[in-house]
């Protein structure tokens, strides 16, 4: 089953490394599309051309070199769609108390458990989201902890089990959450923290541990001391200060980012991206300096006291900042539309003059995306070498009438609108309406 | 004179006070009327005493009036969001009190939400700019609270409301009578989902006792009703087929349940959800029972809904089942992106008209008031919303709106805060920006 990979982690030498065998896959042309390249650029009636697995080459009337032909025009063809924020699998359809796998709430500090470990792979919303041609996605404990654990980056590929979905070579997320759910879970049991206060204590507590057990490591290794015994919370914390593991801080409010950010420089770390971030426009100059993302919602508020600034052209202000704004869903049903998403947010900017260019804009759910999760080397663009996750749309991505009509990952079909037989249904689903219909 | 700074000049004259009386005509949009005349191009419409007086294609527009050139847009009515919370909630969490929520023993069927309405909630600036303009706003039922008040399988009376902010703007109420069935009823009666029902049933029983009997239960020879004489009293209009049952349900066989309850009491319904509706659409159909419904939903969320599908909205539309949108993720805060759900409905099989009348006209005919709203017809209340294309389209967002006539400012409290944040350059702390 497992595959040669490039990258050392998946060599089979630890455990859970992923075990991703890319589907069988043809060399394919898909020809003459308007093509958005996710690097900024856009290319009218382009070819782009996948073969073992990987982008060949994008442009003009390329030569097929004995590839199958997808007439493409009047299709639109971007990189996959990647979603940064997902509970999929661990809180999966039917969301039934036997199925609530998301959030270790015994502790506020739990940094030892892993997303991967709850994830449960027939969740039908993999499929669904497929559809909506999301190709990766991370999938993150709960906000409830502090620290909530690592999160893991998928290939939205089918599997028997989560080694069969890992993305190849992809760092872990570390899930940490400020503000009122850590606050309001542990506060509420009359437990610490119970403050925002409470909070940034526990944070900088966990690491003063982490830097301590790290540097015992170290000394363990230069031949000063006994090794610690073996700690999975600390050894997570480690990875975050080594740089290994990427934090991924669920944070709405400004002036909290702010603080995470002073914690991260206390300790030597950083925040490659805070989610929800309903504030980011406030500080959009901080987050550039910072080289820290933004992963927003197009349009949520309110519902609770954190959200209660957000405004739709979010991610348009932190983008004309300079800093990197994302579009995610930490929805089942958001994750199918993460285009559309991206639309309500280039709409409103336009209104007050900010002209967001859809081969700009398809940034925020690929490129952008795949940065924060480390892993814009391999994929999040079409360009010669990446991975060939591809979209082929029915049309221009960021109309509310368009669809996903091809979702290639690794080259290979994964998904096709209009051929049942490349409609992957779940096991859950099997018996069911949705199992008549497909993924759709 | 481009339309923009055209339109913002008469909203300034109507913020005046100036054009109370005033004659105002909107000429050469497309306007999809959602009501008999269909669409008509280069339209007129004229508006005087904040109702459509005319309407018609090349017409010209009355010497007097305050003229709009809305040549190369699209009008639509207002757009009426079926339920939700809008002016009974403004932070949805551990922020103060939620007055949709139903609690406590005292009452169940006579607890109205229109006396709790807020017309000055940030939530009616954010949705009306988008083009919301009517709402229906309904009582929910909830978890018990610390002090162990619990909710009722009868959750109370829903109100129409406008949203034009003004202090009287319940339209209608007693429009609806809001009762959870299946799963979530199942919480609010026992373990079943046979729980429910039988209140439901038994409530109905016993405010049919009360009306075949109220000197009786004067003289206080009938006392031994469960409910509440207020709870009595507000089930009569249930009854005689006035209020109809707004019913939170989504599985096939609850719904069958439900439409036999309604063939035998004689009471009218609406379902409220219904992700298995398509399931029993001609059913619904024969027995005219309306649906609201999230047309994305199409992920089995409990064992309710195991078989959704993108499916369902173009099923009942096909059925003859008249259908309303509401947003899958939230009715309320975002209301707003109804239009969004219209969207995707017409990609799931249905017409434009079909979709913008579940939007306009179809909640404004369930809940009794298309007499005054829900269409661009003579004699309606002005709800209007100038478009630059496709109301549908994402990227589009409402240029002008009016409700009952009168042009909405178009600002709300998350457009100041973009305001407030859009120049990144500037060196002036937030507080002292406009």
């Amino acid at each position: 089953m497992l595959v040669a990979c490039e990258q050392a982690a998946d060599d089979g030498s630890q455990p859970f490394a992923s075990q991703y065998t890319p589907l069988p896959s043809d060399a394919v042309i898909l020809r003459g599309a308007t093509v958005l390249t996710g690097t900024g650029e856009r290319l009218d009636n382009a070819d782009v051309h996948m073969a073992d697995g990987k982008i060949v080459a994008v442009g003009e009337a390329l030569s097929a070199d004995g590839a199958t032909v997808v007439d493409a025009a009047g299709k639109w063809v971007t990189p996959g769609v990647i979603d940064v924020h997902s509970h999929l699998g661990v809180y999966a359809s039917p969301g039934t108390e036997s199925h609530s796998d998301g959030n270790e709430i015994t502790a506020p500090v739990t940094a030892q458990v892993w997303a991967e470990h709850s994830v449960w792979p027939h969740d039908p919303g993999f499929t669904t989201a497929l559809a909506g041609g999301v190709t990766a996605l991370q999938i993150l404990p709960g906000s409830a902890n502090l620290m909530g654990g690592r999160g893991v980056t998928l290939k939205n590929v089918p599997g028997r089990n989560v080694m069969e979905m890992k993305f190849p070579g992809a760092p872990h997320g570390f899930k940490m959450a400020c503000g009122e759910n850590p606050k309001r879970v542990y506060g509420g049991r009359g437990q610490a923290p119970g403050t925002r206060m409470g909070n940034v204590a526990g944070y900088r507590q966990a690491w003063i541990e982490a830097a301590a057990y790290r540097d015992k490591l170290d000394a363990a290794a230069a031949g000063k001391g006994e090794a610690p015994t073996r700690d999975l919370k600390l050894e997570t914390l480690v990875g975050v200060l080594n740089g290994e593991i990427l934090v991924h801080n669920h944070c709405y409010r400004g002036d909290e980012m702010s603080i995470m950010l002073e914690i991260a420089k206390e300790f030597g770390y950083t925040i490659a991206a805070f989610h929800h971030a309903v504030e980011a426009y406030k500080i959009g100059d901080l987050l550039a300096e910072n080289d820290t993302c933004a992963a927003m919602w197009a349009d949520w508020w309110g519902f609770k006291m954190e959200a209660y600034d957000g405004i739709r052209e979010n991610a348009a202000i932190v983008d004309k900042a300079g800093a990197c704004s994302i579009i995610h869903s930490d929805s089942s049903v958001g994750i199918q539309r993460l285009n559309q998403e991206t639309a309500k947010v280039m709409g409103a900017a336009a209104r007050v003059g900010i002209d967001i260019a859809p081969e700009h804009a398809i940034q925020w759910i690929t490129k952008n995306a795949a940065k924060s999760l480390g892993i814009d080397d391999v994929t999040g663009t079409l360009e010669a070498g990446k991975m060939a996750d591809v979209v082929m749309w029915n049309g221009n991505p960021f109309s509310v009438y368009t669809r996903a009509e091809h979702v290639y990952i690794d080259g290979a079909l994964a998904y096709d609108r209009n051929d049942p037989s490349v409609n992957p249904v779940t096991d859950f689903t099997l018996g069911t309406a949705a199992a008549a219909g497909g993924a759709q | 004179m481009n339309v923009v700074t055209r339109i913002s000049t008469l909203a300034a004259l109507l913020f005046a006070g100036i054009a109370a009386a005033q004659t105002t005509a909107i000429t050469g949009a497309t306007v999809h009327t959602a009501g008999p005349q269909g669409t008509i191009e280069n339209a007129t419409i004229v508006i005087r005493d904040g109702r459509i007086v005319a309407i018609g294609s090349n017409m010209r527009a009355p010497a007097a009036a305050d003229v709009i050139d809305a040549s190369g847009k699209v009008i639509t009515p207002g757009l009426f969001t079926p339920a939700g919370y809008i002016g009974l909630v403004e932070v949805g969490f551990s922020a103060g009190p939620l007055d949709q929520v139903q609690r406590g023993d005292r009452f169940a069927a006579s607890f109205d939400v229109a006396d709790a309405f807020n017309p000055r909630s940030t939530l009616i600036g954010v949705n009306r700019i988008e083009g919301v303009t009517r709402a229906l706003v309904i009582p929910t039922a909830s978890s018990p609270d610390e002090g162990g008040w619990t909710s009722h399988v009868i959750s109370g009376l829903g109100a129409v409301a406008n949203l034009s902010g003004d202090a009287d703007s319940i339209d209608r109420r007693a429009a609806v009578m809001v009762v959870s069935l299946g799963e979530n009823g199942v919480s609010l009666a026992g373990n079943s989902r046979v729980s429910p029902l039988l209140v439901l049933r038994g409530a109905l029983d016993e405010a049919r006792d009360y009306r075949d009997n109220a000197d009786d239960y004067e003289r206080s020879a009938a006392s031994d009703y469960h409910l509440s004489i207020d709870d009595l009293i507000a089930m009569q209009g249930v009854l005689s087929g006035d209020i109809p049952l707004f019913v939170h349900v989504d599985r096939a066989s609850d719904i069958d349940a439900l439409i036999d309850l309604t063939t035998e009491y004689g009471v009218r319904a609406i379902v409220n959800g219904g992700v298995e509706a398509w399931m029993v659409a001609d059913r619904l159909a024969a027995a005219d029972i309306p649906v609201v419904l999230a047309p994305e939903t199409n992920l089995p969320g409990n064992f309710d809904r195991i078989n959704a599908t993108n499916a369902n909205v173009a099923r009942l539309v096909a059925a003859g089942v008249r259908v309303a949108f509401a947003d899958s993720r939230d009715q309320t805060h975002n209301a707003r992106n109804i239009t969004q759900s219209a969207g995707n409905a017409i990609v799931a099989g249905i017409s434009f008209d079909d979709a913008l009348r579940a939007i306009t006209l179809t909640p404004a005919e369930m809940y009794g008031v298309a007499d005054r709203t829900g269409s661009i017809e003579l004699g309606k209340e002005a709800d209007i919303v100038i478009w630059p294309g496709d109301p549908f389209e994402l990227t589009n967002y409402p240029e002008q709106v009016f409700i009952k006539g009168k042009a909405v400012e178009m600002v709300s409290r998350q457009t100041l805060l973009r305001d407030r944040y859009l120049d990144t350059e500037t060196d002036t702390p937030p507080a002292y920006r406009d």
